[in-house]
């Protein structure tokens, strides 16, 4: 074979097929940047048609009105549109669920993270995991139809829909969110921290809690967020079980009404463009959206915090 | 006498905190057994009341007035449709987007932004998802409360899950596996082509089966976006029989789904829906069972097959 025979076997810079594969190449690379800008425009989709829609509802009430009246009657004869008795059943099963989640969360974290053997933790983790992927609308009739009727023999005076067993049940369901992110943010905890914390003869509970949680609590602090953020724009087990009374009040024997569950009521109906309700649904979406936004930043800025304290 | 007297102190401080040690390995299996328990309770309590409604005949009714004779056949061949076009969506556009951010993607403010973007997508509640089809496909685009509404909005809706699982599984191999490729003259697309995309596939197909089985369960955002609770026909077969033999007008005829069938059938007072209702939900638990068994029985798969 002659030396000159190269250039017949490998295509030169110029060559056609050099330069359609290079075309290909930048037209593959294209799609695949668009497919992965149009997450952003998803955003502000969502962001953008809350707020347009929500908007001229404002023009018709006052702000005042919207966040002092007493009661949430928006379809009714004499509407009037307190806002914060939805926010009120729907921080109070969030709380409800929380105060669940984040001390069990934890707990079972800590437990798989630094007591339990690798192939317990194996199989443990996805069966917690299964918790999440049960629907919600499951879950809705559990708290309904087994929570609540439980623990009515408890509380003797709870009705049949109840923030109560929604939240108890939400909870139960945000556990594996708090728990795995948890968990894997203490695993990837250094071994050397916790190698030297037993050297100094601390007890696997104490370096557990007072070296590995703080070390991790950035990773933990994002787990609780996330676990909030679910409570809060969490729907069918409150639509469900919750009931449909909207007020102020921080009693979980009685029914009480959140953002979601509202925005399900109305939707359930017919909603023609343009209406109350088709604009109050809106409104709660702003709501619910802002408290989830205020929430990520919130956590953020632990985040942000804790790295520089821990580098 | 007096360093006699330490030591038995030091000892008994030791033993309290081992005592402390085995009191949290306690809580902390009692916990996990908790969460065990009600899982469990949740599933049994479903099988006992739904089990005697489980019959062929229940996945070949429609729904009905008379409790007895209800069926679920047009809410699981909704739930079909709409997963289809849920995954047809999602999967092209996530493992794309993970694919251009794995390997194409500089480290420069674009690429930062749209990373923080798809994390505060997966933490957005679901049912703004809703509301913003409600807004854009329904109203805007006129597609109405047809599947294919339902399943663009279920596909924007797990497309986050895709793109993470899809980096994740993209991020565990390793760099040598390029660099070979390249120096025997490969292009990017053919590295990716022909071998980051194989040796990711388990992983991607994880997380694939996870996004679709949270597809199958979600109710809130296609209530809003007005799925029906009463439909008592099948949508447009999508074979003809004369040319040109395929349909798509399936996509737009009106739909119910199975979590739907199941709410509705949960808020009637009559106690009789409730079993109804169980009897859903029992069918959805298995299919969501399944799936995540899948799901963890291709990973491990996966996991043995390669090894760095």
């Amino acid at each position: 074979m002659k030396p000159n025979d190269v250039s017949t076997t490998f295509s030169r810079p110029e060559s056609f097929k050099r330069r359609f594969r290079e075309f290909k190449e930048l037209t593959i690379k294209s799609i695949l940047f668009i497919c992965a800008a149009s997450s952003v425009l998803i955003t502000f989709g969502v962001v953008w048609t809350l707020l347009s829609e929500a908007w001229p509802f404002f023009k018709e009430v006052s702000l005042l009105n919207f966040l002092f009246d007493n009661e949430w009657t928006p379809l009714f004869e004499n509407p009037q549109y307190g806002i914060l008795n939805l926010v009120s059943g729907t921080f109070l099963t969030t709380i409800i669920a929380l105060i669940v989640a984040i001390p069990m969360g934890t707990i079972t974290a800590v437990f798989l993270s630094e007591y339990a053997s690798n192939s317990a933790r194996e199989i443990l983790k996805p069966i917690l995991e299964l918790l999440a992927a049960v629907p919600t609308v499951v879950y809705g009739y559990f708290a309904l139809l087994f929570v609540t009727p439980l623990l009515q023999k408890i509380f003797s005076d709870l009705s049949s829909f109840n923030a109560l067993s929604a939240g108890l049940v939400m909870g139960i369901m945000i556990i594996p969110y708090i728990s795995s992110l948890s968990e894997d943010a203490m695993r990837a905890v250094p071994l050397h921290l916790r190698e030297g914390s037993l050297a100094l003869g601390a007890s696997k509970l104490q370096t557990s809690f007072k070296v590995i949680v703080p070390a991790a609590f950035s990773g933990i602090a994002s787990a609780y967020i996330l676990g909030i953020s679910r409570a809060l724009g969490e729907t069918m087990v409150v639509a469900i079980a919750a009931g449909l009374q909207p007020k102020i009040s921080l009693n979980p024997l009685e029914s009480a009404q959140t953002l979601t569950a509202y925005i399900v009521q109305v939707s359930q109906g017919d909603l023609p463009q343009g209406s109350v309700g088709y604009r109050t649904i809106y409104v709660c979406g702003v709501v619910l959206l802002l408290f989830t936004f205020i929430f990520n930043l919130i956590g953020a800025r632990i985040k942000s915090k804790m790295e520089i304290k821990y580098k | 006498m007096n360093q006699l007297g330490e030591t038995s102190q030091m000892k008994q401080r030791i033993e309290s905190l081992k005592r402390q040690d085995s009191y949290f390995w306690i809580l902390g299996l009692m916990t996990l057994v908790f969460v065990l328990v009600i899982l469990l309770s949740l599933i049994i309590d479903m099988a006992l009341s739904g089990w005697t409604r489980i019959s062929l005949d229940f996945f070949l009714s429609f729904p009905s007035r008379f409790p007895e004779k209800a069926g679920i056949l047009s809410a699981w061949v909704g739930s079909l449709c709409v997963v289809f076009v849920t995954a047809m969506i999602s999967i092209p556009l996530g493992v794309a987007s993970g694919i251009y951010l794995e390997e194409y993607s500089k480290k420069n403010i674009w690429t930062k932004i749209i990373e923080i973007n798809i994390l505060n997508l997966a933490g957005i509640p679901s049912i703004t998802y809703g509301l913003m089809a409600l807004g854009i496909f329904v109203y805007q685009f006129r597609l109405g409360q047809s599947i294919l509404t339902a399943g663009l909005t279920l596909g924007l809706l797990v497309l986050p899950i895709i793109i993470v699982t899809t980096r994740e599984a993209i991020r565990t191999i390793p760099s040598h596996i390029r660099e070979a490729s390249y120096s025997l003259g490969a292009t990017r697309w053919q590295t990716i082509w022909n071998h980051i995309l194989p040796y990711s596939s388990g992983g991607i197909l994880t997380g694939v089966v996870i996004a679709l089985s949270r597809a199958i369960g979600e109710t809130a955002p296609l209530i809003t976006v007005g799925a029906l609770t009463f439909i008592a026909f099948l949508p447009t077969p999508p074979v003809l029989a004369v040319p040109p033999f395929v349909s798509a007008g399936w996509l737009l005829d009106p739909y119910t789904v199975m979590p739907i069938q199941m709410f509705n059938w949960v808020s009637r007072p009559q106690e009789q829906f409730h079993v109804n209702a169980a009897a859903t939900g029992l069918v959805l638990l298995a299919m969501t069972l399944i799936l995540n068994a899948a799901a963890i029985f291709v990973r491990y798969r996966f996991r043995k097959k390669y090894k760095w």
